[in-house]
């Protein structure tokens, strides 16, 4: 790789041990990538320095200091070394449980202890910690052409496609060494020619609400796997919460990093500008069939109708989802058997809690949880065996990870079943 | 073309030699583990054990542990390399890796697994490796050996 003059003094310690740490890495990433020179970011988002339970134990004989994790991790350093301060604007996303509502989630004390300490070490080496898969929503929204390097396959869907940043998908190792360098490879999403469209799917049946949103996002991840679609056709009604849905839905069953429709979307005001001088390598459609193959692929692990879990919030809810779900509960409460728990930021959660929606959620037996989810905590409530959720992402990851059924609908199929304890929706 | 030289190498016990590009240096010789479907890190793979969990993958309850794993590469979640890194600190890694699609995720994953891989190549792998196959990757010269089975 081409070096500047600083990164140069970098690798050569000019900055201390921990930046000379990461810019070996950044450069052992970006030969890896085959890129050829690093771009400048001042916008980071990862989990640096976790210390998940396995690391802990792996780790016990060297330390498990926020130091010496971040060292020996996320610098996959031999040695530790001393970890200044971010040098550029580093935010810490999602982590492993509520720290109010840990018991709920059948944490220990000691996990919880454990977790505390983490969120020191972050917040004392200058990280935001904003405890969410979804920063936009709770204080990081790029703009257009800013060059980012985040982790969190459905923010950086998101930041590409409905803002127009230029974000690759990075990994924990390569966003804690750009927290502390401001560079990445300049690779991939971060170029003009990276961000072409390569395949076209006219979408032919009506595309208008978070639920089939949701869908056709499940149907273009999987069908166009890493690459990058342009839709055209019957998609309305555009929203955050939509995008949101549809984004993480295709990075779950793919690897889309970058979507565009045409005429919603920032790098598509139409068909020729996402596709510039590419013809689409494949041309696909979306219709009935295509749609239904979707709903029962996400309503395929089970056939109990007796739901015991309602789980809301993937990616973490936003206070309009929030508000929907206290509208659809209004003073109604949740059946003898089912639980109900909203994921969110804890940023979105004081909005929720000063307007009221907390209590509304609380009074009808729900909760509202920060910084996690049932995936990624690997939390639910006990002796959990059928679950019902709005997300397509969380369908396609919940019943692998934890070993449940798992119903698919709408937000408010969703609320209907923690309210009855019955799955009672029916396929579009 | 290919076919021919697939039968002339089973016919005399060669080996087939592909050349790409260094991803990872490194060498290493194992069974091949192939499949022509993308792998999900976090939520796909058990790193404490090395298998596959993703339910609807052609490959789910197999391990790949010790194996020259050949994929097309990475998808789903930013924890791809974190869940491989945590594989290779657990002992279950594959031994090397042959894909045909470079993405963010599994150039971090290579390199946080130190595991010799190679991609770009001459031709196609999936046309002239199998499951069962001896698979030597020399990540340094770009250069797969592979001695077919049977």
């Amino acid at each position: 790789m081409k070096l500047t003059d600083q990164e140069k003094a970098m690798l050569d310690g000019a900055g201390g041990a921990a930046k000379r740490k990461a810019m070996e890495l950044l450069i052992r990433y970006g030969e890896a990538l085959g890129a050829e020179r690093f771009v400048d970011t001042n916008n980071v988002t990862g989990v640096p320095g976790w210390a998940t339970d396995f690391l802990r134990h792996y780790y016990k004989d060297r330390g498990t200091s926020y130091e010496a994790i971040f060292s020996l991790f996320d610098l996959d350093s031999d040695e530790i070394v001393e970890v200044p301060k971010m040098s550029v604007y580093s935010c810490h996303l999602q982590g492993s449980m509520d720290p109010k509502l840990w018991k709920e989630q059948g944490k220990t004390a000691d996990a919880l202890a454990d977790y505390l300490q983490d969120e020191a070490g972050v917040a004392a080496h200058g990280i935001q910690v904003l405890k969410t898969c979804t920063p936009y929503l709770a204080g990081n929204v790029p703009v257009k052409g800013e060059h980012c390097a985040w982790m969190e396959s459905s923010a950086v869907v998101f930041g590409n496609s409905v803002i127009g940043a230029r974000i690759n998908v990075e990994g924990r190792e390569s966003t804690s060494s750009a927290m502390l360098t401001g560079k990445i490879p300049d690779w991939g999403l971060h170029r003009d020619e990276g961000r072409l469209g390569t395949h076209h799917i006219a979408v032919e049946v009506p595309v208008a609400d978070v639920f089939n949103w949701g869908m056709l996002g499940y149907f273009v991840g999987d069908a166009v796997q890493e690459n990058i679609p342009v839709l055209t056709g019957d998609v309305s009604n555009p929203s955050l919460v939509k995008h949101k849905h549809f984004g993480a839905a295709a990075a779950s069953s793919g690897g889309i990093e970058l979507y565009n429709i045409v005429g919603l979307t920032p790098e598509a005001a139409s068909y020729e500008m996402a596709f510039g001088a590419r013809k689409p390598v494949e041309n696909l459609r979306y219709g009935r069939r295509e749609r239904r193959q979707v709903y029962d692929t996400l309503n395929s692990v089970g056939s109990n109708a007796d739901v015991d879990f309602v789980m809301i919030g993937c990616p973490h809810a936003s206070i309009e989802q929030i508000w929907e779900v206290a509208t659809l509960l209004d003073g109604r409460k949740l059946h003898s058997g089912t639980n109900l728990w909203i994921f969110t930021s804890r940023s979105v959660k004081s909005v929720a809690d000063t307007t009221g929606y907390t209590k509304i959620i609380r009074d009808a037996g729900g909760y509202i949880m920060t910084d996690t989810c049932s995936a990624f905590g690997r939390t639910m409530p006990p002796d959990t065996k059928v679950v019902a959720l709005d997300s397509a992402k969380q369908a396609h990851y919940l019943p692998a990870m934890m070993g449940v059924e798992a119903w698919f609908g709408t937000t408010r199929d969703c609320i209907a079943a923690a309210t009855t304890g019955r799955w009672n929706a029916s396929a579009p | 073309m290919t076919s021919e030289i697939l039968e002339n190498a089973i016919a005399g016990g060669r080996t087939i030699i592909l050349r790409g590009r260094k991803v990872v240096g490194g060498t290493a010789e194992a069974e091949a583990l192939v499949t022509r479907q993308t792998i999900s890190g976090w939520g796909g793979v058990d790193p404490m054990t090395g298998t596959i969990i993703e339910l609807r993958h052609e490959l789910c309850g197999q391990c790949f542990s010790g194996k020259v794993l050949v994929f097309p590469g990475a998808k789903g979640s930013s924890g791809w390399s974190t869940i491989f890194h945590t594989a290779r600190l657990a002992g279950t890694a594959p031994a090397a890796m042959v894909f045909t699609v470079m993405t963010t995720k599994i150039a971090m994953g290579a390199v946080a697994m130190h595991c010799p891989s190679v991609t770009d190549f001459d031709r196609d792998p999936f046309e002239v490796i199998e499951t069962g196959d001896r698979v030597r990757v020399d990540g340094d010269a770009g250069i797969v050996e592979i001695t077919k089975r049977k």
